[in-house]
């Protein structure tokens, strides 16, 4: 394993070589992740999406 | 008149009998036998585990709840069974022994016309050598754990803030562990609390699981439809780890934990040592160890219990290879099947199977994940197994309700730092639990039902859903309108 691969990154505990091939999100994806309005719709689209699947296996029979 | 009796007040048991009591007429007897006073919800441990909750937040005292619902509590733990009485009586009982300080240590039997067993797991940190609280790791698995743990965290935290720098080690403590979902849930709250605390330059954070990829989460992991791409939970797991900085060590047995060091073997690499100052690893799980006995004494614990200590119900446990696994091998009705008033539920039921693939190191010494069966899936399978058991007290022969973690679905919310302006969650859903190839050769999965997403909306669910469940447990009104 090369010097490069094994450096650690910005955060300082991970090797290169674990963080160089992990899909990594952008800017704009890690801002919708606490944008309040569009984490309000979220919240109301989990609930539904969520109320949806658990609902048939609560019938049981 | 007739008496049903439940085995634990976890998750599964707790639901068994606060329906069992809402749907039996008040003639029949409902009674729990619980070694702990109190109710635990157990998915906010986590938060316990890294000082934003105190213990008493995630706990509920049974004994005033049971008393307002007439369900009869009895803190005590079971030891044995008797499923076909004994030579004096022909009743089916099962043997407790109190742990009630005012009765602590007494024994005594109780007769059942169905009995629930939901005694969940035993934490089995006697299989790794040096693992556990009082030993040489730290566990979230009780309240009392988390509380500890939190403890040493926080005693970390200011060292570092003096610029000393320290090692973290969350995961898995051996190979046959389950519940890599909360140790996943651990370490990122961890790290999201080394930040706010602004101390994370100072951390060095390992996460060691037995998953053969990260976000393999014991359920062969998961697919889901992002970005133009049915991309697996490995490639979210990897980036979550990346973008917060968590080291990651796969295919993992802790063969043991000393002061400061554990020794891991993995499957591919032999060998290895991990050191840290605060370790918190989960331990493997096992039944409780009760027996079973016949009507002249005989030990009939193999006819009711599998080698590992979970009650065995209607499956075939005949060994199969991984490719012959099939959805139909999972239990439907949790029903023992040498004695039909006898079911199990939650944690407490022998699996036929893991759902992650069986790996194994060339000794044949076992690493991979042991399947889950907790939360949702666990208080559902109570629900079906408290309508069976009603209506066969009204007549019917057979078990009237299903819940196979085959034909179910399930929802969880994963926190991955707690806040709540810039706290996230992992929303997830799989349908069904146990992938089913047939009906869905791709992945196992029904992609219109199974999603996720990291977000603040998540995090605001798991508030939600800690509070609701919290009033579920106190059977308050309208508490059986809340799902499982």
């Amino acid at each position: 394993m090369s010097a490069l691969l094994t450096q650690p990154n910005a955060k300082g505990s991970i090797p290169k070589s674990e963080w160089l091939y992990a899909t990594k999100p952008t800017r704009w994806t890690l801002f919708l992740r606490t944008f309040l309005p569009w984490q309000a719709w979220r919240f109301v689209w989990i609930n539904a999406k969520m109320i949806k699947i658990i609902g048939p296996g609560h019938s049981g029979r | 008149m007739s008496r049903v009796l439940v085995l634990g007040a976890g998750i599964s048991g707790h639901t068994a009998a606060a329906f069992l009591r809402k749907w039996l007429p008040e003639r029949d007897e409902v009674v729990v036998i619980s070694p702990q006073p109190e109710y635990n919800w157990i998915p906010s441990n986590i938060w316990v585990g890294v000082g934003l909750l105190r213990k008493e937040q995630v706990l509920v005292s049974l004994a005033p709840i049971y008393q307002r619902h007439q369900i009869e509590f009895k803190q005590a733990r079971a030891v044995a069974l008797f499923p076909e009485g004994d030579e004096g009586n022909p009743e089916s009982t099962v043997e407790i022994e109190w742990t009630l300080d005012a009765k602590r240590g007494q024994r005594e039997k109780i007769a059942y016309d169905f009995l629930i067993n939901a005694t969940g797991p035993k934490l089995n940190f006697d299989a790794t050598t040096g693992l556990g609280p009082g030993k040489n790791s730290l566990s979230v698995c009780t309240a009392d754990h988390a509380e500890e743990t939190s403890r040493v965290f926080l005693e970390m935290v200011e060292p570092m803030k003096r610029g000393e720098k320290k090692r973290f080690l969350v995961g898995v403590g051996h190979g046959g562990c389950t519940c890599e979902g909360a140790a996943l849930e651990y370490v990122v709250n961890l790290e999201f609390e080394l930040r706010a605390r602004k101390v994370r330059d100072k951390a060095e954070i390992t996460f060691v699981t037995n998953e053969y990829e990260l976000g393999d989460l014991g359920i062969d992991g998961v697919h889901i439809r992002r970005g133009g791409y049915v991309t697996p939970s490995k490639i979210f797991t990897e980036s979550l780890f990346a973008e917060r900085g968590i080291r990651s060590i796969t295919k993992a047995h802790v063969r043991g934990v000393e002061p400061n060091v554990a020794h891991l073997e993995t499957l591919d690499q032999g060998n290895s040592e991990a050191p840290f100052d605060m370790a918190m690893l989960l331990p493997p799980f096992t039944g409780v160890g009760l027996k079973a006995f016949g009507r002249k004494g005989d030990d009939i614990t193999g006819a009711v219990f599998a080698p590992s200590g979970f009650m065995k119900v209607d499956v075939d446990y005949a060994k199969k290879p991984y490719a012959e696994w099939k959805p139909r091998d999972w239990p439907r009705h949790y029903q023992s099947p040498a004695y039909p008033n006898l079911f199990a539920a939650g944690i407490a039921f022998a699996p036929p199977h893991p759902i992650s693939q069986l790996r194994t190191n060339a000794d044949g010494f076992m690493i991979s994940p042991a399947p889950p069966r907790t939360g949702m899936p666990s208080a559902m399978i109570g629900k079906a197994v408290a309508h069976s058991i009603v209506d066969m007290l009204g007549g019917s022969n057979v078990p009237t309700h299903a819940a196979s973690m085959a034909e179910m679905g399930a929802a969880c919310v994963a926190s991955a730092g707690a806040n709540p302006f810039t706290g996230t969650a992992a929303s997830i859903t799989v349908f069904p639990i146990v992938p089913d190839y047939e009906r869905y050769p791709e992945t196992g999965r029904d992609m219109n039902y199974t999603f996720g997403e990291i977000g603040l909306a998540g995090h605001w669910i798991k508030i939600l859903l800690h509070h609701m469940f919290l009033y579920k447990a106190r059977l308050r009104p309208g508490w059986a309108l809340i799902p499982e």
